[in-house]
């Protein structure tokens, strides 16, 4: 299979990704679609690394992909710690400071 | 096209499993700075995991301050021993450049970070809490604001510890970032010293829902950026076969020699080149706030508590403009023609936005928030400039720039009420009959940050228009010049506010700080008024360390 057909999926998933960080209201499911732009960016590598014939590719998919667990962690102690506060995880609901 | 490949990639495991591995040479002593903050952060979390709660305080304040003091030595080691100038190189396989821009960056970077310690670690500008001394952190961020558990946290006079490896994480991470030499560096040094400011806005003792909304709205559009950044860095990959910023050049220029089909047949495939590149762009001026990719910045700085407030507002412009000089510089300096003019339009828009939303501001944090969007404008207007005046205007403006920023905010952190601090311009009507000094200090600040001379700000804002003006970019200098007149209008509205108006009745009062934080604002002073009154020195140090090696 033409490995060129990865690199349009891995387009669109990181399209729907964006645009559901910028349509969705939950602070869990923007973050989750910012998981999506970032596991549509390490398809990209792995498609990229196989069109190339090296690895570089397939081992920053590995660091990407620790990076994201990193930012799961961080993410959602700030997320959990913002629902206990206000009993809303609605990014719409913080808005204390004036924009 | 898919056989070639995939033996090349079946040959690379090939190699990879029948020849022993050789031990790749790791350079210890260039090194030496971020190892030295990153191991002492790895201790820091061992200290507060097995250290008493009552040693911990001393035993991090301690420790982080050695550690960044050390770090700074051996960064002005490491210079004096001349790896800034004629031994400059790339180091750690390939993945670090230890130069002239990256050391001077690094010392200012350390530098930042050991005076914010003493911010950070002050303890007396709150109010004695049930017999305990406690900064401005929370004490147990965990807990609900306002709940039975906080209740009992703040009874017990427990505080947030955990702040000082979060800082020095922050610091390994920014002390990698305008060193980083290819592209997998530059997105793991972005994470590591992202996500502990994430953290570390979250942490206030005051104001806590405000703080909470910060480090969501910072971490969202934080993680939003760096996907973009990371889709860009795998655009750049699929565009050259590499992510080494040299190997990335070569292809940019077109100077490859035998390029494999695959490479050839993406090397002639200009959009992944550009839209790749707009992509890393777009992350990187993310991170230093500037127009449009700046909505961040106004509800973050007001929200983080003012220690972290004015580290992150002073290092992280350093290390995100010396990620993006050596991009700009390194990587793409084929393709300026294309970035020059996206880069001329971010320019005008930050120094125009940010000067003129300022105005309206009525809150101290948010209008340093905005006037640090203009900065970046002016900053910029160097880095457009393509020439090695411009690297060493935009080195000096951001050492200038940086302890002026700092200072700013530690003033802030010592006009109080008893909400906390008294943020609200209306408050600080007035301040310089009651409190002649931090008035003063606060004016020498504000007539840095708007550029008059024998301030530090004048000598950076004209080496940064000296530099744009000879790289053809006279009409930025125009606009520059016009939006520096408008925020100068603003910084004085604050001063007259401060001197020549009638305090509030029930105004606020300004706390006495101990040593810490009167050490932070001597040294800022004392770096403004240096840098503004005899600046040659700084000035030939930056142009000595103005050249990126390849």
């Amino acid at each position: 299979m033409n490995p060129a057909n990865y690199l349009y999926l891995a387009a669109l998933l990181f399209t729907i990704g964006a645009f559901g960080v910028l349509i969705r209201r939950n602070a869990i499911v923007v973050f989750m679609c910012v998981e999506l732009m970032l596991n549509a960016a390490n398809l990209t590598l792995v498609a990229f690394s196989r069109m190339h014939g090296n690895l570089d590719g397939q081992i920053m998919a590995f660091f990407v992909m620790v990076v994201a667990a990193a930012e799961v962690v961080v993410g959602l102690a700030i997320i959990v710690m913002l629902y206990r506060s206000r009993h809303s995880a609605s990014v719409d609901d913080a808005s204390l400071m004036k924009l | 096209m898919s056989a070639d490949p995939s033996i090349q990639a079946a040959s690379g495991v090939h190699t990879l499993w029948t020849h022993a591995a050789e031990a790749p040479s790791i350079e210890f002593l260039q090194l030496s700075p971020a190892l030295i903050v990153l191991g002492a952060a790895v201790v820091a979390v061992l200290v507060e995991a097995f250290a008493p709660r009552s040693a911990r305080y001393a035993l991090q304040v301690g420790l982080s301050a050695l550690a960044l003091a050390g770090a700074l030595a051996a960064v002005i080691g490491l210079a004096a021993g001349g790896w800034a100038t004629e031994k400059a190189a790339v180091i750690g396989i390939g993945s670090l450049a230890l130069d002239g821009p990256a050391l001077f960056l690094q010392g200012v970077i350390l530098a930042v970070g050991l005076v914010s310690v003493g911010t950070f670690a002050e303890r007396r500008l709150e109010p004695v809490a049930h017999g305990a001394r406690v900064d401005s952190f929370a004490a147990q961020p965990a807990a609900v604001p306002g709940g039975p558990g906080e209740r009992e946290a703040i009874k017990a006079g427990w505080t947030t510890t955990e702040i000082f490896p979060l800082l020095l994480f922050a610091v390994g991470g920014m002390l990698l970032f305008p060193a980083a030499n290819d592209l997998l560096t530059l997105f793991i040094a972005l994470e590591v010293f992202s996500l502990p400011l994430y953290l570390l806005c979250a942490l206030s003792r005051r104001r806590r829902l405000l703080s909470q909304e910060a480090a969501v709205k910072y971490f969202l559009l934080g993680a939003f950026s760096s996907a973009f950044l990371i889709f860009g860095i795998a655009l750049l990959y699929g565009y050259a076969g590499t992510v080494s910023y040299a190997g990335i050049a070569a292809v940019v220029d077109g100077s490859v020699e035998n390029p494999s089909p695959a490479l050839a047949a993406a090397m002639g495939n200009d959009a992944l080149l550009l839209v790749g590149a707009a992509l890393v762009l777009m992350g990187l001026l993310f991170k230093v706030g500037a127009v449009p990719f700046h909505m961040w910045t106004p509800d973050v700085y007001q929200g983080a508590p003012t220690p972290v407030t004015g580290f992150m507002a002073a290092a992280t412009k350093v290390a995100a403009f010396g990620a993006l000089l050596r991009l700009l510089y390194v990587v793409l300096p084929g393709l300026s023609w294309d970035w020059r003019p996206v880069l001329w339009g971010v320019a005008i828009l930050s120094m125009v936005v940010g000067a003129i939303v300022a105005i309206t501001q009525t809150d101290v944090k948010r209008l340093l928030a905005y006037s640090s969007i203009a900065h970046a404008g002016f900053i910029l207007a160097g880095v457009v400039a393509v020439n090695p005046q411009g690297i060493s205007s935009v080195l000096f403006y951001l050492l200038a720039y940086s302890f002026v920023t700092l200072g700013a905010f530690a003033v802030v952190t010592l006009v109080r009420d008893a909400g906390g601090e008294a943020t609200h311009l209306s408050k600080w009507a007035g301040l310089g009959r009651r409190s002649p000094l931090v008035a003063a200090v606060f004016a020498i600040f504000l007539l840095a940050f708007a550029g008059i001379p024998l301030t530090s700000g004048f000598v950076g804002k004209f080496a940064v228009f000296k530099a744009a003006a000879e790289g053809g970019a006279g009409v930025l200098v125009v606009v520059g010049v016009l939006s520096s007149a408008v925020a100068a209008f603003f910084y004085l509205r604050v001063i007259v506010l401060m001197f020549f108006s009638e305090p509030a009745a029930e105004g606020p009062t300004v706390a006495i700080p101990s040593v810490l934080t009167k050490a932070t604002i001597g040294i800022a002073v004392a770096a403004t008024l240096l840098l503004g009154v005899l600046p040659q020195y700084f000035l030939d140090l930056a142009t000595q360390a103005g050249v990126f090696v390849r």
